[in-house]
């Protein structure tokens, strides 16, 4: 469970380029539930992901999760409750490192990192039972390096990795948006299927409103650092893409929607 | 070559394998590039000579030289982490500090070890040519070091120190304390480079302020001979690649002095390093532009 009250985030005070990026977010995310989070450029998606991942932190207001206050945590002390994919695929892995390393990394998350081996032969064996289960053929490819993957496997792995130290959240931030679409396809349906075999409360930021209403239990709008729109259950099953054009027009006061971004989808 | 000079490299060679394997650990493992070894080696030298002279045991005047070297890259890796100095311009400023600590730690430019016992001591008496023990003993330091660095970088502290080097950001995704590891793997790094100072002082017979001069240059060296006659892949392969390429550097530089027909002497040192280190960096580009450019002439040809 997630628990956001009022946070603030200002990139650049005092300077001409001062950001109020994050205006004030209240949000209470129940264990399991599956948000996806839609917003125009610099609507404050992606600061609002960094905030709970601990990129950002607030200067002002409380986040908890499951009940511990992490709102002054860094990033590396969060990764024990928090796993994330980032939208570069090159971003969440180490390219030089073979598969089964980075596994091992993403395995000894949250945990003291000691002097025993990251690669002893029960662990290997788990992770190719792991890997095998995703489909790909990569449990004969552990000793590759992650680099030689393509864009579309690295994020399969990536997605393996948040599930392997067993913490219950995931954040994902646009992790389909440098993919073509039959493989975004792939990868939305196997995070889908990750969700929920492992029960994992999730955030998904995207670009675009049609993956925003196909998948996850909650739809959240953000909008200038707030949010605008927190649709979830009948209200959200009845939405379509051009309701929610309408809903997002009305709360902003009816004003024009300019940004093409929002209209994908 | 005579015989005396081939072991003398061979015996040198395997001193500066240990400043490879340390500017291995900062220059291509975290990524660091840190010139702090040009005063952690004499630092190394120094703190293990006035100790031996003290009548301290040799091994651990040794381990005090490996620890005074961790310490001065503690300081280095302070000023880039904690005060965020540019990582090149921290390591100049400990190295240059370096300099005078290494004076105050001698009391005098040079220090010269004559009847005290060393690490190198008891092995003299065994029958064996004493040009032949001292690369032996050395060698089976180094081979010792190897070891356990190998061992240490398989481990999940090592893995997640090689993450820190190549993706920081992923690194602190998955929980690692990036500026930690950054302390660590620094203060190895000039840990192995004053254990190397400590056994020059001790195969050599003195410690002298100036030896630091252009000990980054030599392990880089050594570093770069290494990756291009064993481009491994494997760690504990590239480990042993650097103790090779460090031979062989040393090889190579006592074969252009001692061939009288180019005229080259030991105050030409500096150069020939230059150039070999030049070449070794040209050469792969060039074998990278040959394997580029055949393909295109077969189909040429078709």
């Amino acid at each position: 469970m997630i628990v956001v009250e009022d946070i603030h985030v200002t990139f650049g005070r005092g300077t001409p380029l001062e950001k109020h990026a994050l205006r004030g977010v209240d949000l209470t995310i129940p264990e399991g539930e599956f948000v996806t989070v839609i917003g125009s450029n610099g609507a404050g998606k992606s600061t609002f992901l960094g905030s709970l991942a601990g990129d950002v932190l607030a200067e002002q207001g409380r986040i908890a999760i499951d009940g511990t206050d992490v709102t002054r945590w860094d990033t590396p002390r969060r990764a024990g409750l928090v796993a994330r994919v980032f939208q570069d695929p090159m971003a969440g892995s180490c390219a030089a490192l073979t598969i089964e390393e980075n596994m091992a990394l993403a395995a000894a998350r949250g945990r003291r990192r000691g002097l025993s081996l990251a690669l002893g032969s029960d662990r290997r064996k788990g992770f190719r039972d792991r890997i095998a289960a995703l489909g790909l053929g990569l449990e004969n490819r552990l000793h590759d390096r992650m680099g030689l993957l393509s864009g579309g496997q690295r994020q399969a792995v990536s997605l393996l990795m948040a599930t392997l130290a067993g913490s219950k959240i995931l954040l994902l931030d646009e992790h389909t948006a440098a993919l073509d679409p039959a493989t975004a396809d792939f990868v939305l349906d196997l995070t889908r299927r990750i969700v929920r075999d492992n029960r994992l409360t999730t955030l998904m930021v995207t670009h675009s409103m049609r993956q925003a209403l196909d998948y996850g239990d909650r739809t959240l709008m953000l909008h200038e650092g707030r949010v605008v729109l927190d649709v979830a259950g009948e209200e959200r099953a009845g939405l379509d893409v051009p309701h929610l054009l309408a809903l997002f027009a009305r709360q902003r006061g009816g004003a024009e929607i300019s940004d093409d971004s929002l209209l994908i989808g | 070559m005579t015989e005396i000079a081939l072991f003398g490299a061979i015996e040198i060679g395997l001193v500066y394998a240990l400043v490879a394997i340390g500017v291995y650990l900062s220059f291509r493992i975290l990524d660091f590039p840190d010139l702090t070894v040009d005063g952690s080696f004499p630092l190394g030298a120094a703190v293990c000579a006035v100790l031996l002279i003290a009548g301290v045991n040799p091994w651990l005047a040794s381990l005090a030289a490996a620890l005074a070297g961790a310490a001065a890259g503690l300081v280095t890796a302070t000023l880039n982490v904690r005060f965020k100095i540019l990582h090149l311009l921290a390591s100049i400023l400990t190295m240059i500090a370096l300099f005078s600590v290494n004076l105050r730690v001698m009391g005098r430019p040079n220090v010269a070890l004559l009847m005290q016992d060393t690490v190198l001591t008891p092995f003299y008496g065994l029958g064996i040519p004493d040009h032949i023990v001292r690369p032996l003993v050395v060698g089976v330091i180094v081979a010792v070091v190897v070891l356990l660095l190998a061992r240490f970088l398989a481990s999940e502290f090592g893995l997640a120190m090689r993450a820190t080097g190549v993706n920081a950001r992923m690194a602190r995704a998955q929980g690692v304390d990036t500026d930690a590891h950054v302390y660590a793997g620094i203060a190895l790094s000039n840990g192995l480079t004053g254990l190397a100072g400590a056994l020059f002082a001790q195969t050599n017979g003195f410690a002298d302020v100036t030896t630091g001069i252009g000990t980054i240059v030599v392990g880089l060296a050594a570093v770069i001979v290494g990756e291009t006659v064993l481009p491994a892949r494997a760690l504990a392969l590239a480990l042993v690649g650097c103790v090779a390429g460090s031979i062989l550097y040393r090889l190579a530089v006592q074969l252009a002095l001692s061939a009288d027909a180019i005229g080259l002497q030991a105050s030409d040192l500096n150069l020939v390093t230059a150039v070999l280190v030049a070449v070794a960096l040209i050469l792969p580009r060039l074998k990278a532009k040959a394997s580029r450019s055949a393909p295109r002439s077969t189909r040429a040809a078709k």
